[in-house]
């Protein structure tokens, strides 16, 4: 675990030097995960403990969200004034993104179909 | 006794060992409740965890920055998170790869769609410019929304608060959105989570199925990326916005 869990470090300093040293608008983390995907086909693939480490992490993403969540009680002042304009945008809004983003695939998927690929 | 209390209680509220304690345990209290109701998305962990939160340190007095120093040691470990999405990329790469086009259309399409729709039905309804400029980037995951919030002048703490609603409504809204379009394509789905409702909706999406979570990770990343080009080149025409 402490090895892969330091792999992980390594990756997310290496994209935060990268992201900060050359101004890029891309958040470091993201970059961190490029550079590993990429060490990942160079390798052909992650270490069964990387991969055991990653899962752990993985399979607990949503708990990450809850200190940052809890933040809503900074904001219930303008939550509470402006609650019909926000849960409406956010509502609508994340509805809209999930049907054009599956509809758009959807399209562009039906136009070039791949014969070779078996029934 | 009662001194020893509140003795007690004042270490205890002044010490980070709290916060990150009260996290943990609302956490999987949450999660349990979210198991039993059969993994249903309206049992979301994070809003169950979020609300006992908030009403235990409402009701202790607790500040909420108090509370972060603790719960920051979680929150930490997004960034290491994010990293680790590389690995189902990796598993599922022939996919990716195969689905390319569809894949770069379908990101262009729903990361506009995530920005412009937001802040015009925003703006619609009368929100004032500051949060115009913190619903922006309220698709793509925390640490990249909070940064991108801060370099157009929006409020990230608001932002953070914004984007974990915005995760949950897509969390919880996705499964019906995509039945009644009769979309059954794992890929796809998991790809439109990942655009509309970053982490929050990856960690339902691989609660669902492997493939969903891996493509989900793949969206919130390329999201996350892209919304941080696009919000800065669309900040002008926010602020333009209201003062019309």
């Amino acid at each position: 675990m402490l090895s892969a869990l330091t792999q992980l470090l390594i990756f997310q300093l290496a994209g935060e030097v990268v992201a900060r040293g050359l101004a890029l608008p891309i958040p470091g983390p993201v970059l961190g995960m490029l550079f590993l995907f990429i060490a990942l086909m160079l390798r052909q693939g992650p270490d069964k403990e990387l991969q055991t480490t990653s899962q752990n992490l993985l399979q607990h993403l949503s708990l990450l969200f809850v200190p940052a969540g809890t933040g809503i009680m900074v904001h219930l002042h303008r939550v509470a004034d402006e609650w019909l304009p926000l849960l409406l945008s956010l509502l609508i809004s994340t509805v809209a993104t999930l049907v054009v983003t599956a509809l758009v695939m959807k399209l562009c998927q039906r136009a070039p179909t791949a014969p070779g690929e078996a029934p | 006794m009662s001194p020893d209390i509140s003795q007690i209680w004042v270490y205890l509220s002044a010490s980070p060992l709290l916060g990150l304690t009260i996290t943990l345990l609302a956490y999987q209290a949450a999660f349990k409740l979210y198991l039993r109701s059969g993994n249903n998305p309206l049992a979301n962990p994070v809003l169950i965890a979020v609300a006992m939160l908030v009403l235990f340190l409402t009701a202790t007095g607790t500040r909420y920055e108090t509370y972060f120093a603790g719960a920051q040691f979680v929150h930490f470990l997004l960034g290491p998170a994010t990293v680790a999405l590389a690995i189902p990329l990796y598993t599922q790469f022939k996919r990716v790869r195969a689905m390319l086009l569809p894949v770069l259309a379908g990101l262009l399409a729903g990361s506009l769609t995530a920005i412009v729709s937001a802040v015009l039905i925003g703006w619609l309804f009368g929100a004032s410019q500051s949060t115009l400029l913190s619903l922006a980037p309220k698709s793509v995951t925390t640490p990249i929304a909070m940064g991108i919030t801060e370099r157009i002048g929006g409020i990230p703490s608001l932002t953070a608060v914004l984007v974990i609603v915005t995760g949950i409504l897509g969390a919880l809204g996705a499964r019906y959105v995509f039945d009644a379009m009769k979309l059954r394509d794992p890929a796809i789905r998991g790809f439109a989570i990942g655009v509309a409702a970053h982490g929050i909706g990856t960690a339902r999406a691989f609660q669902v199925n492997e493939q969903s979570g891996a493509f989900a990770a793949l969206a919130m990343g390329l999201n996350g990326a892209l919304t941080a080009l696009l919000v800065p080149v669309l900040a002008p025409w926010i602020g333009q916005l209201v003062s019309r």
